[in-house]
């Protein structure tokens, strides 16, 4: 029971978010009335990817080092539940923004962005799927990690930082800055970011442990 | 044995929902909880109907989580 106490402080933590994040007293600004509660459910569907993508390009750094094909099940694992992540912000972005921006898919230059740094990634698990000799499958696909993850972070954070974009935290609009955000909301909010990790880490750790017993050869 | 047991449960799980599709009626009961639910145009609803969802989600991958551990159990005893 010890080493599983991290799942219950995930679900305890996500059963305040679900439950505060529809009952928090919010403000109501502009166009977005009570649709700001998805600040606490969309936002960390990108902290669990960007999570994620880091655990990814670590491993795939330490198979580059030693060469050792665990490193790269681990990479791939890693690489799975983060494109996951990120189909799931995308869906609830687009969402989000029909109804506030006035269309589901948009010119804000962080939506375009991230469907692009998606694409990126979702291409590294079809190059995965594309060589079947092991050794030059984990070299090839951990090369093209680094390089996924090095566009990654302009394209989802650089970039839409410097241009006008519709999201918050871009050169015209206010950020989540100490200032910018309600005290209520952060109440919910960094419980909602602890929350949804620790649940992509528990979904990250049980895809490895099927991954170890489904190759035996390659995990002795 | 257990797969004719989950197959008696699902066949009289849905003919329990037939049955309360017949017997469907206005819900007009009073009480604390009900006040509750009905209270902030019945947002509580759709706070419940998402705990309910998340709890499913954590079960499963509890069961999953367990599963797997078994199967790594079984592999360490003969690997």
């Amino acid at each position: 029971m010890a080493k599983h106490w991290w799942k219950a402080l995930a679900i305890l933590l996500l059963l305040y978010v679900i439950i505060a994040g529809f009952t928090v007293e919010i403000p109501i600004i502009g166009t977005n009335g009570q649709s700001s509660r998805g600040l606490f459910f969309h936002v960390p569907m990108w902290i669990c990817m960007y999570t994620m993508f880091t655990i990814s390009i670590v491993y795939s750094l330490f198979f580059l080092s030693k060469y050792d094909l665990k490193k790269d099940v681990i990479a791939a694992a890693a690489a799975g539940v983060g494109s996951f992540f990120g189909v799931m912000g995308f869906a609830t972005g687009s969402l989000w923004a029909t109804y506030t921006w006035g269309g589901t898919l948009t010119d804000d230059p962080k939506q375009m962005c991230t469907a692009l740094a998606i694409l990126i990634y979702l291409a590294y698990l079809v190059l995965r799927l594309s060589i079947h000799d092991l050794d030059k499958r984990a070299r090839i696909s951990a090369v093209y990690n680094i390089f996924a993850y090095a566009l990654l972070i302009p394209l989802t954070y650089i970039i839409p930082r410097m241009v006008d974009s519709l999201h918050p935290g871009s050169a015209t609009t206010p950020g989540f800055a100490s200032k910018d955000t309600s005290g209520s909301m952060k109440q919910v909010l960094y419980p909602a970011f602890i929350g949804w990790t620790l649940l992509s880490v528990w979904i990250f750790s049980l895809v490895v442990r099927y991954k170890k017993l489904q190759l035996k050869n390659i995990f002795k | 044995m257990i797969n004719k047991a989950f197959s008696f449960c699902l066949t009289l799980a849905l003919l329990c929902i037939s049955v309360l599709a017949n017997a469907q009626q206005q819900n007009t009961e009073k009480g604390p909880i009900n006040e509750f639910f009905r209270s902030n145009d019945k947002i509580y609803v759709i706070v419940g109907v998402l705990v309910i969802i998340f709890i499913g989600i954590v079960l499963f991958l509890i069961r999953l989580d367990r599963k797997i551990g078994k199967l790594e159990e079984k592999e360490r005893n003969n690997p």
